[in-house]
Formats: C-alpha cells, sequence, structure tokens
C-alpha cells in the first residue's frame, strides 16, 4: 500500500487541533462530564490506521479522538457527539468516551479500561467465521471476506484478566486480531515501571505463541511497518500480534488530574518527542513537502476543526420525546 | 403430540436454527464432544462440525466477548454458560458492553445474541453452583431475560430469542431438563414478552417463574382437592414482563402469591409485587401481596438442608392456603 505522507501528517494535526478544541470547549463549559486525550499519541493512532483498509474495522478506547478521527470520521458529526446534539455519531448519547462510526468501521469507543479487548476477539471470530462461502450472502452490504479487527488498548487493560482470555482465544482459533497496545507510560496515576515486572508489554505475546513487538510509538512510520505486518498475518490467516507502541500523554488522564505523580521535567522531555513535529520534520528534510505546504496543512487542519464546532453548535440538541430510543432493537 | 424432555426441546431448538440459519453457532466450555455439562448440545457437534459447535478454553468473559463481537458483524451466536454462578466472571462483557451498546451509539448497531445458562439448586452442588441470578440481569436496561418452565416453551423461547436482534439471557433450570411435556416436531416460536395461565382458576392468582412454575401447579392440584382453586400465570419472559396478563388475572382473583427460587430480598418478585400493586388490581386486592422466595442465605450442601432453602410444593400449598382462608 503506498503511504500518503502529507495526510498522514494532515490526520495527526487534525487530532491535535480536535483535542485542542476539545479542551477549550471544556474550559468555556460548552461540554459536560469528562474527556481523555491522546495529545502526544498521535503517531500510534494514525500510523496503525494507516496499515488498515477502509473496510477493516476497529474497536478503541476511553482516549479514542484520535482512532475515530484516523479511522475517517466525519468531523462535522463527531463534534457534534463530543457536545451531545442530535446529529452527533451517537445522537448525543454516547459523547467523548463512546463516539462510534460503524459504517466507518470504528466500531465504538469505550468507557470502560479493557472493555473491547474480549470483543474485538469475538468480531475476529465473527469475521473468520463469515469467511466460509455459505456465509457470504448474509453481509448486509456485500463484504470482502478477510476483514480485520485493530482493537486499540492502553497498558493499563493489559493486566486486566480480559486480555489474558482474549489473547489466549484468539491465538488458538487464529483470528484476524491486530492488538495494539498504546503504552504512553501511565494507567492514571501508577506507572509501567510498578504495573509490571517485564520490560515490554509485547514480551507476553509469547505467553500466547504469538508474535509481539514493541515500537516507538511517537514514530509514525515505525508504528505503520509494524501493524502493517501484523495486519498482513491477520488477513492471511495466521493469527493475531501484540503490538505495543510506547509513547506519552502530555495531558492528564482526565479533567480530575493534578499530574502528583509525575514531573514537569518528565512531561518537558517527552513534549521534545512530539510526533507531529517530528513527522513533518521528517517530510520537509526528505523533500517530501515544503515548510509552506506542511504550514497550509496544519491551518488547513486548525479550520476544519473551528467549523465543525460552528456545526456542532447550530447543531440541534436531541428532543426529550426520544429520550428512551434506541435501547433495544 | 409427542413428548420430548426439557433438555431434548433446547436441543432441538439449537438443531433447527443451525439448520435454518447458518449465522447462529454455539460456543461454550465443553458444549462439543462432551455435550456440554448437562448433555443439552449432545450430539450437534457431530451434526454441524467444530466450526459451528466451539469449545472454548475457561474462560467465561471470553465467551461473552466471543458472542458480543461475533454479534456485531452479524452473527447469531449462542453461547453457554456452565453454571449461572460462573457468569459473574462475565458481567462487566454483558453488563457495560453488550447491553449498552445499541444505546450508547445511538441505535447505529446491534447485538443479537442468546447466553444460555443453566440455574437453580437441588442437585447437591452446594453454593457456588445453585444460584438463581436473573434479577441481576433483568436490572441491566438492554438484555432480555427469558426463563421457561416447561419443555414447549423451552423451544419456542429459544427460537425467538435466537431471532430476536437483542442480547437474551436464557436461564434454563436444572431441575426441569429431564422432565417431559409435549412438543411439536416443527420449529416455532413463543414471543417474547407473553406470559401464560398454565392453570385456570378462580381463588387467587400464583404468579411462579421456572421450576416454581411446575411447584406451582403440582400444589394447584392439593389445593383443589381442597376446593382451592389457583389459578397459575407463568411470566415466561422475566424482561420484558407481560404486565397485562398478571393483571388481569389478579382482578380476577383478587389474591396474589409470587413465587420463585432466588433468595427473597431483591429477588424478581420484588419487581412482581410492585407492578400489581401498582396496577388497576390494586382496587381488586382482597389481601396482601404474599412473597415466597428462596431464604436470603446460600444454598447449602446438606441435602435437607437444601430441600428447605428454597419454596418447595407443601410450601406453596400452605402460603396458598392462608392467602385462600376466609375466602373459600
Amino acid at each position: 500500500m503506498s503511504l500518503n505522507k502529507p495526510d498522514l501528517l494532515r490526520q495527526m494535526v487534525t487530532i491535535r487541533a480536535f483535542e485542542e478544541m476539545a479542551e477549550q470547549l471544556y474550559t468555556l463549559g460548552k461540554v459536560h462530564g469528562t474527556m481523555h486525550l491522546s495529545i502526544g499519541m498521535e503517531a500510534s493512532a494514525v500510523g496503525a490506521i494507516a496499515a488498515l483498509r477502509p473496510d477493516d474495522l476497529i474497536l478503541s478506547t476511553h482516549r479514542g479522538h484520535g482512532h475515530c478521527i484516523a479511522k475517517g470520521a466525519d468531523l462535522n458529526r463527531m463534534m457534534a457527539e463530543f457536545m451531545g446534539k442530535e446529529n452527533g455519531y451517537c445522537r448525543g448519547r454516547g459523547g467523548s468516551m463512546h463516539i462510534a462510526d460503524v459504517q466507518g468501521g470504528n466500531l465504538g469507543a469505550n468507557g470502560v479500561v479493557g472493555g473491547g479487548i474480549a470483543t474485538a476477539m469475538g468480531v475476529g471470530l465473527g469475521l473468520k467465521m463469515r469467511r466460509r462461502g455459505d456465509l457470504a450472502g448474509f453481509w448486509k452490504p456485500a463484504r470482502s471476506a478477510d476483514r480485520v479487527i485493530l482493537c486499540f488498548f492502553g497498558d493499563g487493560a493489559a493486566n486486566l484478566g480480559p486480555f489474558h482470555e482474549s489473547l489466549n482465544m484468539a491465538a488458538i482459533w487464529k483470528l484476524p486480531v491486530v492488538y495494539v497496545c498504546e503504552n504512553n507510560q501511565y494507567a492514571m496515576s501508577f506507572p509501567v515501571k510498578k504495573a509490571f515486572a517485564i520490560e515490554r508489554i509485547s514480551d507476553r505475546a509469547a505467553a500466547y505463541g504469538i508474535p509481539g513487538v514493541t515500537v516507538d510509538g511517537n514514530d509514525l512510520l515505525a508504528v505503520y511497518e509494524a501493524v502493517s505486518q501484523a495486519v498482513e498475518r491477520a488477513r492471511a490467516g495466521e493469527g493475531p500480534t501484540l503490538v505495543e507502541n510506547v509513547t506519552y500523554r502530555w495531558r492528564g488522564h482526565s479533567k480530575s488530574d493534578a499530574n502528583r505523580y509525575r514531573t514537569r521535567e518528565e512531561i518537558e522531555a517527552w513534549k521534545e518527542k512530539c510526533p507531529i513535529k517530528r513527522f513533518r520534520q521528517r517530510l520537509v528534510e526528505a523533500g517530501e513537502l515544503t515548510e509552506e505546504e506542511a504550514e497550509r496543512i496544519e491551518q488547513e487542519a486548525y479550520a476544519v476543526i473551528d467549523a465543525a464546532v460552528a456545526f456542532a453548535d447550530a447543531s440541534p440538541e436531541p428532543a426529550l420525546e426520544t429520550i428512551e430510543e434506541g435501547v433495544y432493537a | 403430540m409427542r413428548e420430548i424432555t426439557y433438555l431434548e426441546a433446547v436441543r432441538e431448538a439449537l438443531w433447527q436454527e443451525m439448520e435454518r440459519d447458518e449465522r447462529v453457532f454455539i460456543i461454550g466450555e465443553d458444549v462439543g464432544v462432551y455435550g456440554g455439562a448437562f448433555g443439552v448440545t449432545l450430539g450437534l457437534v457431530e451434526e454441524f462440525g467444530e466450526e459451528r459447535v466451539i469449545d472454548t478454553p475457561i474462560s467465561e468473559y471470553g465467551i461473552a466477548g466471543a458472542i458480543t463481537g461475533a454479534a456485531l458483524v452479524g452473527m447469531r451466536p449462542v453461547g453457554e454458560i456452565m453454571f449461572m454462578d460462573f457468569t459473574t466472571f462475565a458481567m462487566e462483557q454483558l453488563v457495560n458492553q453488550a447491553a449498552k451498546m445499541r444505546f450508547m451509539f445511538g441505535g447505529t448497531i446491534e447485538v443479537p445474541f442468546v447466553l444460555r445458562t443453566p440455574a437453580g439448586s437441588g442437585t447437591g452442588a452446594a453454593a457456588q453452583h445453585s444460584q438463581s441470578l436473573e434479577a441481576w440481569f433483568v436490572h441491566v436496561p438492554g438484555l432480555k431475560v427469558v426463563a421457561p418452565s416447561t419443555p414447549y416453551d423451552a423451544k419456542g423461547l429459544l427460537l425467538a430469542s435466537i431471532r430476536d436482534d437483542n442480547p437474551v439471557i436464557f436461564v434454563e433450570h436444572k431441575l426441569l431438563y429431564k422432565i417431559r411435556g409435549p412438543v411439536p416436531e416443527e420449529a416455532y416460536t413463543v414471543p417474547l414478552g407473553t406470559a401464560e395461565v398454565k392453570r385456570a382458576g378462580r381463588d387467587l392468582t400464583i404468579v411462579a417463574t421456572s421450576i416454581m412454575v411446575k411447584r406451582s401447579l403440582e400444589a394447584a392440584e392439593q389445593l383443589a382437592r381442597e376446593g382451592i382453586e389457583a389459578e397459575v400465570v407463568d411470566p415466561r419472559t422475566l424482561k420484558p414482563l407481560d404486565e397485562e396478563t398478571l393483571v388481569r388475572s389478579v382482578k380476577k382473583t383478587g389474591r396474589v402469591l409470587i413465587v420463585h427460587e432466588a433468595c427473597k430480598t431483591g429477588g424478581y418478585g420484588g419487581e412482581l409485587a410492585a407492578v400489581i400493586a401498582g396496577s388497576e388490581a390494586f382496587d381488586y386486592l382482597d389481601a396482601p401481596i404474599v412473597r415466597l422466595a428462596g431464604r436470603d442465605m446460600p444454598i447449602p450442601y446438606n441435602r435437607n438442608l437444601e430441600y428447605h432453602t428454597v419454596p418447595q410444593v407443601e410450601d406453596i400449598v400452605e402460603a396458598a392456603r392462608q392467602l385462600a382462608r376466609g375466602r373459600v
């Protein structure tokens, strides 16, 4: 697959712009509840999803704005959902933690740490069963048979029981699942160094007899390469892979986080490794993009987010009469 | 009509639906060559193959994830959790994920699965293999909860559950597996959300679920010899509940005894009582609503203690007799 690198830069900047705007809207009181920002982790989302075909599926996490955007979500509908509006992706019922773009192959963000890992295994099971010729006719609409599911989760989720059950079952049945662990160093406040007695989370793959690989999660192309191999393996029917993207979240876990568990110096040091700045520099140095073009990509991304806010602002609130819709099919 | 057992009725429903719909498959612990802990799925793997009758590791959460995920991409899985007690392992996936996905995602997705699980005491399996936890699931919007009491209902309700587009918790009772009853050979459905009057009577209404329907019918026979005519109503589907049939019966009899096996406190009987008390049947009540349920304690191992932990036929007879006193 040939990569449209300027577009990948655009995606990362769009994620950054969306989340900076999300923060602002929160400060302005335009949204309530909480949110989990992935600022600093954009290469993990964009690099991983770049390895997928548009008809592949993902399951996302509570820190899922980036995954949603990289999977190609409509930013207007996404912002409308963030602001709880009727024409948002989930009619305002889901909000930041549950944005799903089912038509676009995003089976949803998740409010529960680790809640999607076993679901992904089930999706993989369904996809594998669907490969049988006699089932092809049931697809609505028709889909190609070799789709894969990519499941994002964090370092915290890798210590939940469902991680074990899911990876084991996907491994024994050789399901088309790609497990992408976004190791951003902290499960809320609990550091990876204290939560694991192993060096690399991907070492756990050995326990399931599947490949495990750890990459620099702030290096978009490294993520893309590793996930591409995992996708290829899954698509070929050879089973799952565990990819660990080592990265860092610049912002707190959620809006309640006072950053008492880490130092300003640590955060600043990671900001030096900004995945966006790094990728942009790389493209410019390689002559794949001029400074002016890069600048224009950034400006356009921020403009698109401004337009999305305007769209969401003008969007209707859900009508009270519809409050119970969607509980049952 | 030919008679088969409750267990055979469940198996026949699975068999017929798997023949009819390629998307249906079975997944659970030891459901293949072993045939399931109680033998419900015996023979299915030989007929449909290991691809559609899938043995799993001991991973109840994984089973819940497997059916949830597979349902999201258009399959119609039927999971089995060997004992209802072990659904505790699967609760997160069922309660936070499967039940809520459709709503959280603005109605853009369906999660059509059935989770079959045997519940109940009476087998000497003690506290961790005998529970009746259906009220937990009833409390979760997005799930449907079904509890058949006869072979006929077991087959028809299971077929309706598999064809339903929502996650359905299908509660079977271990002691019912061997009871026999008339079951049509062809496929048919009993619509979810329809109660049935299992026995007509004028003096009191017994609303019973699962195994307690059978015990209440036996009790009703004894009561009839004393001149007390009990009407026995089986909700069959705990959620959604057919309130109309209950209310109609209570309006007719004016007295209601609710019977279930699960612990009384927080049990489904409280919901039934509240529904009746809050309905137009309230004006027709001639006596307080009575609940007869399992004691608020774990199921003991000792045979005699176990027997006396949950309602038996004589307990139902006695409770009904007291309730009907003054009326006949």
